[in-house]
């Protein structure tokens, strides 16, 4: 019985935490599409999401590239086919690794800010302050940051992916002795218009999902520093998850 | 201009207003006096549509505010505006942004027009020449003066003002309430007031209502609470740790 009563609440529990939050990313939807939209603070938020996330994309691209281009190099040479190194980069970062692993960076970097952010302006009563003021926090707060991610993410996953190809490039071509020109020619020849737009596809939705999530977390902050730490723990711990477990189903659903 | 009626509300089962109720008429200072915890700031929720009672209304010039939602809500609170606690300034805007932010947002005043006006509120907050300064290298009195003038630009007929001088230090408090008091009798806004500074409050109010376990015990003007005879009242006001209300 007592088994039954806690699987019970979890379950409610569940339900009422997936409840309020499709119910925050539906409002946060409705207010996108009303004007105005707040075009600097959604300049500030892609330049906090976007542009402050540049050295760690590049840094993570480029070793993840040359990881690849190792790794991939050495399988290869079994069956006699290095000239495909090109190719399975680029198709393993573009379809895959870039969208995210690059999504997951900037989720630690940027998304555990984001929360602390709006968690701190929570427990400060600042959204009060905005609510009072008859402004309201959807506009002036998540939609800003929603529009950021989306337009950061797959800005941030091309800059990857093609940091990753040259990182692949360097240690293929440079050190191992691939072909320079048969590393991009098979590149061009297998990597389709399709596998790009499945990559931005991916890195569209990762955008969203770490913004709502980050900002759903953060609003809900319980009150003290602890309540900020916990959820800005938990903003980063379930925008993760999420984005494996969305990255799955979208890779089965797009393939 | 302000009613309460039979006001509830519980969190997790347990009560924290049990049937309250007020009157507040127009240009009065109401302040509501009570222990931490007894729903002082829980009551000033519900005044500015924060929070949902179980049971009860609230009414503002005829208008029941507890059943409003979206723009018909905003409408009534933009009529109102609210000092918080801890001031509840925006920590990334410098103090005179802070002040803007509501005319920025909500009027079409040209940016001369908010300076001068933001300019001479912070003046007379005895702000002058801190318009520069980020909430963060400023002192708790001058947040709340800040909070005020912020308040003060949409010139609102109601302001709520919660604990207003909680953590500052006496001269300060005393310098606060006549800040409070100066601007009600230029702007004549109706105030309600949670606070706990006693005997200051006495010299700025027009009443004074005391909130015991969810209830108003007493109400009246301060020489009225002053000379009550509820046992409660009195102990309150003495600060005397023996008598019906326990410490914790």
């Amino acid at each position: 019985m007592g088994l039954v009563r806690l699987l019970g609440g979890w379950f409610l529990r569940f339900l009422r935490d997936g409840g309020r939050m499709v119910i925050f990313l539906s409002s946060a939807l409705l207010w996108m599409f009303r004007p105005p939209l707040k075009w600097r603070r959604m300049i500030g938020r892609i330049h906090f999401i976007g542009a402050k996330s540049l050295s760690v994309i590049v840094l993570t691209g480029a070793f993840t590239g040359m990881v690849l281009g190792l790794q991939v190099f050495h399988t290869l040479r079994k069956f006699g086919s290095e000239g495909f190194l090109g190719s399975v980069v680029a198709l393993s970062l573009i379809r895959e690794l870039g969208p995210v692993l690059c999504a997951l960076m900037v989720t630690g970097r940027a998304g555990s800010a984001l929360t602390a952010e709006i968690g701190i302006m929570r427990i400060t009563e600042q959204i009060d302050a905005l609510t009072v003021m008859a402004l309201n926090p959807m506009r002036y707060l998540v939609v800003p940051t929603i529009l950021a991610g989306l337009i950061a993410f797959p800005l941030l996953t091309a800059i990857f992916d093609l940091v990753g190809i040259y990182g692949g490039y360097l240690v293929g071509v440079k050190l191992l002795g691939v072909a320079g020109g048969t590393y991009f020619g098979e590149m061009q020849t297998y990597v389709d218009f399709e596998d790009i737009t499945q990559g931005i596809l991916k890195s569209l939705s990762f955008g969203l999902l770490m913004t709502w999530v980050c900002c759903y977390k953060g609003f809900h902050a319980e009150y003290g520093a602890e309540g900020v730490s916990r959820a800005t723990t938990e903003a980063v711990v379930m925008s993760s998850v999420l984005i494996l477990v969305w990255d799955y189903f979208l890779g089965s659903v797009l393939l | 201009m302000v009613t309460i009626r039979n006001l509830h509300k519980s969190f997790d089962g347990q009560w924290v207003l049990r049937g309250v109720n007020l009157e507040v008429a127009q240009g009065e200072i109401l302040v509501v006096i009570g222990r931490s915890g007894e729903g002082k700031s829980v009551l000033l929720k519900h005044l500015m549509g924060l929070l949902k009672p179980d049971q009860g209304q609230v009414i503002i010039d005829g208008v029941e505010i507890t059943r409003l939602r979206g723009e018909a809500l905003d409408r009534v609170r933009e009529r109102s505006g609210v000092v918080f606690q801890g001031g509840a300034l925006f920590d990334s805007l410098t103090v005179y942004e802070n002040v803007a932010f509501p005319l920025r947002e909500k009027t079409r005043l040209p940016e001369m027009a908010i300076r001068e006006k933001c300019l001479s509120l912070l003046k007379q907050v005895g702000l002058a020449g801190m318009d520069h300064k980020f909430p963060a290298e400023v002192s708790g009195g001058m947040k709340k003066r800040v909070a005020l003038a912020r308040v003060l630009t949409m010139e609102p007929e109601i302001v709520l003002f919660d604990e207003p001088t909680t953590g500052l230090d006496p001269i300060m408090v005393n310098a606060i309430h006549r800040l409070i008091l100066d601007l009600h009798r230029r702007v004549g806004y109706t105030a309600i007031m949670v606070s706990h500074e006693i005997p200051e409050i006495f010299g700025i109010a027009d009443r004074v209502a005391m909130l015991h376990k969810g209830v108003v015990v007493e109400e009246g003007p301060p020489e009225v609470i002053q000379s009550s005879t509820n046992p409660v009242v009195r102990q309150f006001i003495s600060g005397d740790p023996e008598g019906p209300i326990q410490p914790d």
